[in-house]
């Protein structure tokens, strides 16, 4: 008799803890071939409501690592996403991805890690600024993280464009709530497990499933978090800056599509530059 | 009403060593030495076409600790030559994947971190506490930033396109052997070039370690070569015709010979060379805090730091107590055993550079001077030198003007801000500065006006692979570290 496999329960990673939803709502998600593969959660606005709060008990902290130190983490990260890459591609595969297309998206996705791991101690060199104003004072300009980041990742990529989206975020200290794709809920479940193994701090990245339209208007409207990096389409984006404006949120919409989130258009310093603030600082420079 | 003063430091001193004695505390981590030590030319470990080896001993009991490939100008060619040939392939790799290379190496550094410390200690004599939570952690740390340029190179010099110069050649001193090797290769390869690089004669062990490392790092063959050898090596490896940069770190004397050597070649520079750096104590500065920054100043690595304070300049006001504690606390570094756990200055690098040391202290007794010697105890076997304060020097002594690499401090005093800025610039060298205040105008004031490459306040020796390091004046020229040091490793297109 062929042995029955044990079925994974699904659970999304908030707070550096796999929980369900509070609610204890499910939705059906099946392979390629229509076939059932498990509940994932069906996450809810109050959810959404701890998984900001647990980024804003692990934002001070996070952003208190010095730059090298958030490197090596992500760095880490990276190796934990190598060894386990194996994993990820088959579930890619399995929700209808070609595997050569996986593959090539999930080498992607490490090696952007690793980008923003060399980004973490250099970007303040080059966002920041020794000003050369005209009195006795020394200015300068460093960039901060603002705190809590809204990420609402593409239904596709769904990995790739997921990881392509918290890694500039993190990369500066701040921290994320983010929602997975919806389609392809369960890659963004396997990176939650590889988190949970990398050196990241329970907290800076949780990640939700569940339905985008229950769940962007609370991204929009929470106070608490401080900008939103989304993947969205035009009502939805006309709602979120909407709801922005409230609490005066950044609100930075990425257009990438299809291959372009493989190329190098889809990485970079200016990504990181959309979630800091500049802070001036002057001193009298005498006897 | 006045709150009473306190009673003096000296009277409140609290000077344990001379209570107990301290157990020893050896570390006992495996360096795991080989007998002998060969070149490593196109990513094999290869014999010295000279056929001779010389003797690496640990400074701290005279012992033979392994032999080391004497390298000649043949060896130093054949490493030239691999270089060269592995140079098209590793610079036309993307940066991302070449970074990979220098991340591996970080992370294999830090997998054998406490080896390589006891390694170098072993070697050089620095106390293994340095070895330990200084040298390799941050020599791995170099590897990892650098790693992480190595796809961002368009944003080196915005505007301009940044392109590898082809092959370095590099020598590196015997103070922190592991560390500079690591700010001399990391910044290097990230740009793309080859390197063909000659460790000191003394300190070559760690050097040969790392290339065990780079062997399993799979680098390519022939991006890294290493030649050991004495002063003819280095001149081989600076004057060798497909260089196509040389960078030096060492004496000022040596630095202006190969610039000597090298005028009319096409070869670029960078010169990292001596220093005697001023470390000024004003009357505001929080006091106890100072005298530690004094100690780490001159005595961190037994002096043996182009950047050490060696020249204090305290103010008139606070002179006195601060000589005092001073004493006090040099009274309780501990001396001896680089190994110990607890010591905290090791053995003079070699017989040679002690003997440098003796001649300059001489020489300050000689010319007027006043020295005190914190009386501890020297092992018999082995190069040792107890902390050593002089008083009443003037600007015109030698161990004001010289530098004298050694666990040796020369006190000077001033008045006013001027006075101590004129007297701080009033050196050949501009390696470094330092600065102790309340003041953050004073701070900014004095950073203006110091000619140093890196000016400390409230603090010293301090390193980061992100912040600039490199001198002014006869102490060198181009910078290690962060974005400027990186673009002195490539050439603008």
């Amino acid at each position: 008799m062929n042995r029955i496999p044990v079925t994974k329960t699904p659970k999304v990673y908030i707070g550096g803890a796999f929980v369900r939803s509070e609610s204890a709502r499910t939705y059906k998600v099946s392979d390629r071939a229509g076939v059932f593969v498990a509940n994932m959660p069906q996450c809810t606005r109050k959810d959404l409501r701890n998984a900001v709060e647990a980024a804003a008990k692990a934002g001070p902290g996070w952003a208190r690592r010095t730059p090298y130190n958030r490197a090596q983490i992500l760095y880490r990260l990276a190796e934990m996403l190598e060894a386990r890459s194996a994993e990820l591609v088959g579930s890619l595969v399995q929700f209808g991805a070609r595997r050569p297309d996986a593959e090539k998206g999930m080498a992607v996705a490490i090696d952007r890690l690793i980008h923003y791991a060399g980004w973490a101690d250099k970007y303040a060199q080059l966002l920041g600024s020794v000003n050369p104003v005209a009195s006795a004072h020394f200015n300068f300009t460093v960039p901060e993280p603002m705190g809590v980041v809204g990420v609402i990742a593409p239904d596709s990529p769904p990995l790739l464009g997921l990881l392509s989206m918290i890694a500039p975020v993190i990369a500066s200290g701040n921290t994320v709530v983010a929602l997975a794709s919806e389609a392809v809920p369960y890659p963004a479940i396997l990176l939650g497990e590889m988190l949970a193994t990398s050196d990241l701090p329970g907290g800076v990245v949780n990640l939700l499933t569940g339905f985008r339209k229950e769940l962007v208007p609370t991204f929009a409207t929470h106070a608490h978090i401080r900008a939103v990096y989304a993947a969205a389409s035009g009502e939805e984006m006309r709602a979120l800056r909407l709801g922005a404006a409230g609490s005066v949120k950044r609100v930075r919409f990425t257009d990438l599509s299809g291959p372009q989130w493989l190329g190098e258009e889809a990485q970079g310093l200016d990504r990181i530059g959309d979630f800091v603030e500049l802070k001036t600082t002057w001193h009298p420079i005498g006897s | 009403m006045p709150t009473p003063r306190k009673p003096s430091a000296a009277g409140r001193g609290l000077i344990f060593g001379d209570l107990w004695e301290f157990d020893p505390a050896p570390e006992t981590a495996d360096p795991k030495l080989k007998e002998r030590y060969e070149l490593f030319i196109d990513g094999a470990f290869a014999r010295p076409r000279t056929g001779k080896y010389f003797d690496s001993i640990n400074p701290a009991n005279e012992r033979k600790l392994s032999e080391i490939a004497l390298a000649g100008a043949a060896d130093v060619d054949l490493a030239y030559k691999a270089a060269a040939r592995a140079f098209p392939r590793w610079s036309a790799l993307p940066g991302r994947e070449r970074g990979k290379y220098l991340f591996r190496i970080a992370r294999l550094l830090q997998d054998r971190a406490r080896e390589f410390a006891v390694a170098e200690t072993l070697d050089g004599g620095k106390p293994i506490k340095e070895s330990r939570d200084f040298d390799v952690p941050m020599a791995a740390a170099h590897f990892f930033y650098h790693a992480g340029w190595a796809d961002k190179l368009e944003y080196v010099a915005p505007g301009r396109r940044v392109v590898p110069l082809g092959v370095v050649g590099q020598v590196i001193p015997w103070n922190f052997p592991l560390l500079m090797l690591a700010w001399k290769l990391a910044p290097a390869l990230a740009m793309g070039n080859c390197v063909v690089l000659k460790p000191a004669e003394t300190t070559s062990i760690t050097a040969m370690k790392l290339c065990e490392i780079l062997q399993d790092a799979d680098l390519p063959p022939g991006v890294v070569n290493l030649v050991t050898g004495a002063g003819e090596t280095g001149a081989a490896v600076m004057g060798h015709p497909l260089a196509a940069k040389v960078a030096f770190t060492g004496s000022t004397e040596v630095g202006k010979a190969i610039m000597r050597q090298l005028a009319g070649t096409k070869k670029k520079m960078t010169m990292e060379l001596g220093g005697k750096a001023a470390n000024i104590i004003f009357d505001d500065a929080p006091i106890d805090q100072a005298v530690e920054g004094i100690v780490n100043a001159i005595f961190f690595n037994q002096g043996h730091v182009c950047c050490a304070g060696s020249r204090l300049l305290v103010q008139e006001s606070v002179a006195e107590r601060v000589v005092s504690k001073l004493k006090n606390r040099i009274r309780v570094l501990r001396v001896g055993d680089p190994l110990d756990k607890n010591t905290d200055l090791g053995a003079i690098n070699s017989r040679e550079q002690l003997s440098t040391i003796r001649r300059l202290v001489a020489s300050g007794v000689r010319e007027g001077a006043v020295m005190y010697q914190s009386p501890c105890v020297l092992p018999e076997k082995g190069f040792y030198f107890p902390p050593t304060l002089f008083t009443k020097v003037t600007q015109s002594h030698r161990i004001a003007r010289e530098e004298i690499f050694g666990p040796v401090l020369s006190i000077l005093t001033f008045r006013t801000v001027d006075e101590a800025i004129e007297k701080a610039n009033n050196t050949a060298f501009g390696l470094s500065a330092g600065v102790w205040t309340d003041k953050g105008s004073r701070i900014l004031r004095m950073s203006t006006e110091l000619k140093a490459g890196v000016v400390w306040a409230n603090t010293f020796n301090r390193f980061d692979p992100s912040s600039p390091f490199g001198g002014y004046k006869e102490s060198g020229f181009g910078r290690e570290g962060g974005r400027q040091g990186l673009l002195d490793y490539g050439a603008l297109a």
